[in-house]
């Protein structure tokens, strides 16, 4: 039993054999216009059911987190180059709404990779994770920006 | 046109890694060295990658390869930098001195490797059930 990303990398490597041109431009076709076809054709099926809608939600999660990456870390670069430390750090408890291994790991990762959040441990009851947090502000909010990124990692992985 | 973008581009995340390096010296402990460190340079890197990419535009063994690089750049940082910030942890070394709260503080057990959760009673501290019978 193959995937719907599997028959989407499939339909691409035909486009490619048929229109007889490997070259990464086409790939990117291919996959388009594969995505496309699986999208209405196997719209009915479930295991295709939510494919149509998991893609653009997974290009639009990197790109909200492509931008919130360079805007954090232009944040920590300002702090290093000026004088003077702007820095309230702390470690606070974030309560985990991802429950498996898997979507634990991705999202520790991905609150790591933001600068200003570094994610130390996951309690072993696996209910909290503990995070460095470098401007501790507003804890309220930083809670709040954490749990909005959790939210659309989710999305992306369920 | 491709030269001034894959210049950019190039500049740009030598200027990160410059400040990846610079954090290093100036941050005043372990977790913000490696907020610091990590992230700035893995953005440096994945840029300075992607500005190879740009310049052979087109080739799909270099683009495969650049895309193979950044990937495994994001899936390792933030493992390398965690565990690097949980061993300094529970080892022990100091916190800045303006640190603000540490909700981790005596939540881990080193004897048992068990660390509680907010709220939760540690197993040894809970009244003995048969004993209060």
């Amino acid at each position: 039993m193959i995937g719907p990303l599997a028959w989407n990398i499939l339909l691409a490597m035909l486009w490619m054999g048929f229109t007889g041109s490997f070259t990464g431009t086409n790939l990117f076709i291919g996959l388009a216009l594969g995505y496309l076809v699986l999208a209405y054709a196997l719209r009915g099926i479930p295991a295709f059911a939510n494919y149509a809608t998991k893609v653009p939600r997974t290009i639009r999660f990197i790109g909200f987190f492509l931008w919130e990456l360079i805007l954090s870390n232009l944040k920590v670069a300002y702090d290093v180059l000026t004088p003077t430390y702007y820095m309230k750090p702390g470690v606070i408890a974030f309560p985990l709404e991802a429950r498996t291994d898997g979507e634990i790991t991705i999202v520790a990762n991905l609150i790591s990779l933001t600068p200003g959040t570094l994610s130390l441990d996951v309690s072993s009851d696996r209910k909290v994770l503990y995070i460095h947090v470098m401007y501790l502000d507003d804890e309220a909010e930083v809670v709040k920006s954490l749990r909005y990124l959790e939210h659309r990692a989710l999305e992306v992985l369920r | 046109m491709t030269d001034v973008v894959v210049s950019l581009f190039l500049l740009i995340g030598a200027g990160f890694m410059f400040v990846a390096a610079l954090g290093l010296l100036r941050m005043p402990d372990l977790p913000m060295r490696l907020h610091a460190t990590t992230k700035a340079g893995a953005l440096g890197g994945g840029l300075m990658v992607i500005a190879v990419g740009l310049e052979f535009f087109g080739d799909v063994a270099v683009a495969a390869r650049a895309a193979a690089i950044i990937i495994f750049i994001v899936l390792t940082a933030p493992i390398a930098a965690h565990l690097i910030g949980r061993a300094g942890y529970f080892v022990g070394l100091p916190m800045w001195s303006k640190t603000l709260k540490d909700e981790l503080k005596d939540r881990y057990d080193p004897q048992n490797q068990v660390l509680l959760s907010p709220g939760e009673v540690s197993s040894e501290d809970k009244p003995d059930r048969d004993k209060a019978e």
